[in-house]
């Protein structure tokens, strides 16, 4: 972390907020990310983590607050602007489109095409084939819709999504919910790998096991407001859950 | 090539003829129901165009008249209308949209080529009755008529958020209130010569071009198969047996040929040739026959139809509004402006629907101030019977196509047999809900949705 530090952050969110109705699903949420680094974001459902990072991911845009990236003030309007500074999503929804297939679904949005500008399928379904074999060497359905997919198949065509396009900034929503504990074994592999290529990474994980093995460190959030932020290393499950349940940091980090 | 590596390569599932071929099932459906119902006609008709009945089927169907040259003929002429207003509307219920105005907006489309044609250009403008530059011009107007107020209603959809139901069910009272204006309410005629070639019989481009036209399409087609097969192996996919391309080639070459058979074995009525020959001042030896070939209009569906199949299937445009349709959010989520494309889905309904209303008018030979009723129920039936889902994310466009020839068959065969018109509006219904009960059932089977 030491020598992370000294440069710029990767990604800053600076007091981010934002509010539906008169609900304030962010309350003034301040988090930073570095490269090679995975910070993982704690919460009870609806404490508002899916939420901060869809204004970073250009899916809301926040009432108050900036983004600064690279050290830089940038304005992320839409999912495109967010692409365009690499950051990838994998949605907790896994924002599929069921009626097509992987290989659509993974390059939706940018799609490959031929010098005539149609679109090159048969390109984009071997690209795709090539990227799940790495991440899901079982999967088979190429000429499917999605919907005809399991849910880890679905979750791996999103984690495919995520990475096939050179991230610097992955944001990854609960994305081993549907998994069983081999393919759970192999996104956190994935992880790792990512991490050691530079990559930094917002983990929401509802397992506390597995943010104190794989993260850095953890962000904490409560009715949309943080509750803290640790290095991993320095508490144990208990702090973390503790401070999830209770909305206050553990007695020895405090003040 | 894919399932080396694993251990659980050795049992391959069993896969029928048809998958082997890669035929969709949905088309093969359809296209027994249009054999079905042209064979039922062709029966009844025969039976009643015998003197005494016979038990003999083969005489049923000699006599039969719904598959005669003759009725084929003005079949595919009376689909083209509907049938491109259907290309249309399947990328606007695919979208989770639906579009009522088509029937107004042709109605207003058809009224202000109508008014150009015979006031503005010729005499407003001074280009003189019979201009050849008429019709271009005419049509030109009556497409960006369409685009402009499609988008419009685009613009009411996508970005304020109405529901296309209530946005298009306004413009259907609108928009035929305005086109009743626009002429004075009165009919328009008769129209320009050029522009009657749009219509069907007054264009028709002679059996020798239609035969060499179906042999270049029929080249093509077999090409694109070993082309696409070609890409396939080129990437290591699995391709199908030669055997079944073989095959898929040879059908769609009888497919090709066998309509322009069909087509160019119509023949100009004689008194129609004998008056051709008169006007040119010339005289027609004794015997003399010639068929009208292809019609420019069926021409123009063809066309209409293979652009809007290569747009939804190979353009990202397509690809876009199959994703929107299938999970809106999960398209916004991906960078797509689903709201542009709205606006663009519903200009472009607007474009076809003034292509549909230059042939229905031109068929007509003027603007009736009837023109369109009714229509927006016939294109959104064409859609639905052919296979778009009214939830969204699903359709193609020969099933639209294929969905307005069945519709229109039905009612030019229960035309034929003095079905009354409420019985055939009763006919039309059944058929309708039946075909989107025969759609869940089949989808339900097929574990698509
Ligand atoms: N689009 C929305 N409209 C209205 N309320 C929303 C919307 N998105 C999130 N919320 C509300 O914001 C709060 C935080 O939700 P969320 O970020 O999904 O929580 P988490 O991901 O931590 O479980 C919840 O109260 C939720 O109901
Ligand atoms: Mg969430």
């Amino acid at each position: 972390m030491t020598m992370a530090s000294a440069a710029a952050p990767l990604v800053e969110l600076r007091n981010i907020s934002i509010s539906f109705g008169g609900i304030r699903a962010v309350d003034n949420v301040s988090v930073d990310l570095f490269p090679g680094e995975v910070v993982g974001l704690l919460g009870h459902n609806g404490a508002g983590k899916s939420t901060l990072i869809k204004c970073l991911s250009g899916a809301y845009h926040p009432d108050a607050g900036e983004i600064w990236i690279n050290g830089k003030k940038v304005a992320i309007n839409n999912p495109r602007d967010a692409r365009a500074f690499n950051i990838e999503t994998i949605y907790q929804t896994l924002a599929l489109a069921d009626n097509l297939d992987a290989a659509s679904n993974l390059f939706l949005g940018r799609e490959l095409v031929s010098s005539f500008g149609f679109v090159d399928d048969a390109g984009m379904e071997a690209e795709t084939r090539k990227i799940l074999a790495r991440l899901n060497p079982n999967f088979r359905k190429f000429k499917e819709p999605v919907s005809a997919l399991s849910g880890g198949q679905r979750q791996s065509v999103a984690i495919a999504r995520a990475v096939y396009f050179n991230a610097k900034i992955l944001i990854m929503d609960e994305p081993t919910a549907a998994l069983g504990p081999h393919e759970t074994q192999m996104v956190g592999e994935l992880i790792q790998e990512l991490k050691r290529q530079g990559l930094g990474i917002f983990l929401i994980d509802h397992d506390i096991h597995q943010v104190k093995q794989m993260c850095d460190r953890a962000a904490v959030m409560k009715n949309g407001q943080l509750v803290g932020i640790v290095k991993v290393a320095d508490v144990t499950e208990d702090d973390l859950l503790g401070m999830i349940i209770l909305g206050k940091k553990p007695a020895h980090l405090a003040g | 090539m894919t399932d080396t590596a694993q251990s659980r390569s050795a049992e391959k599932p069993r896969r029928s003829i048809l998958d082997t071929m890669e035929i969709d099932s949905r088309l093969m459906g359809m296209l027994g129901v249009l054999v079905l119902i042209s064979l039922a006609f062709q029966i009844w008709t025969g039976i009643r165009a015998l003197d005494t009945f016979s038990w003999n089927p083969f005489a049923w169907l000699v006599n039969g008249k719904f598959l005669s040259t003759q009725n084929t003929y003005n079949l595919a002429i009376q689909t083209v209308s509907i049938a491109i207003m259907a290309t249309g509307m399947v990328f606007i219920i695919v979208t989770r949209n639906i579009d009522l105005a088509v029937g107004s907006l042709l109605a207003l489309c058809s009224g202000v080529m109508a008014m150009m044609q015979t006031e503005i250009l010729p005499h407003w403008l001074g280009l003189g009755l019979g201009s050849p530059l008429i019709m271009p011009i005419a049509v030109i107007c009556g497409m960006f008529t369409g685009m402009v107020i499609g988008a419009f209603q685009g613009w009411l959809v996508g970005y304020q958020g109405i529901p296309s139901f209530v946005v298009t069910l306004g413009g259907l009272l609108v928009w035929s209130k305005v086109a009743y204006e626009i002429v004075g309410g009165q009919t328009i005629g008769p129209l320009d010569p050029t522009f009657l070639m749009l219509g069907g019989t007054n264009g028709t481009i002679g059996s020798t071009a239609s035969w060499v036209l179906g042999a270049v399409v029929a080249v093509l087609t077999v090409w694109g198969i070993w082309a696409s097969r070609r890409s396939k192996a080129g990437h290591g996919f699995q391709v199908k047996p030669a055997w079944a391309e073989v095959f898929l080639s040879l059908v769609s070459v009888g497919m090709i040929m066998g309509i322009v058979a069909q087509i160019n074995a119509y023949l100009i009525p004689p008194a129609r040739l004998q008056k051709m020959f008169t006007e040119r001042g010339e005289t027609m030896p004794e015997g003399y026959t010639q068929a009208f070939g292809l019609p420019i209009s069926v021409i123009l569906l063809a066309v209409v139809a293979l652009v809007m199949t290569v747009v939804a299937n190979k353009t990202r445009f397509g690809r876009y509004v199959f994703a929107t349709g299938g999970n809106p959010d999960a398209a916004a989520l991906s960078g797509i402006d689903t709201k542009w494309l709205t606006v663009k889905v519903f200009a472009l309904m607007g474009v076809l629907t003034a292509i549909s209303a230059a042939v229905a008018s031109a068929r007509l030979t003027n603007h009736s101030l009837d023109i369109g009723t009714l229509d927006e129920l016939r294109v959104i039936a064409a859609a639905v019977i052919g296979g778009t889902a009214l939830a969204g994310g699903f359709g193609t466009i020969y099933g639209a196509v294929l969905g307005a020839l069945i519709m229109q068959s039905l009612q030019s065969g229960m035309g034929m047999v003095n079905v009354d018109a409420p019985y055939q509006n009763i006919v039309v219904g059944v058929v309708l809900v039946l075909a989107v009960w025969l759609d869940i059932v089949y989808r339900k089977r097929a574990g698509k949705k």
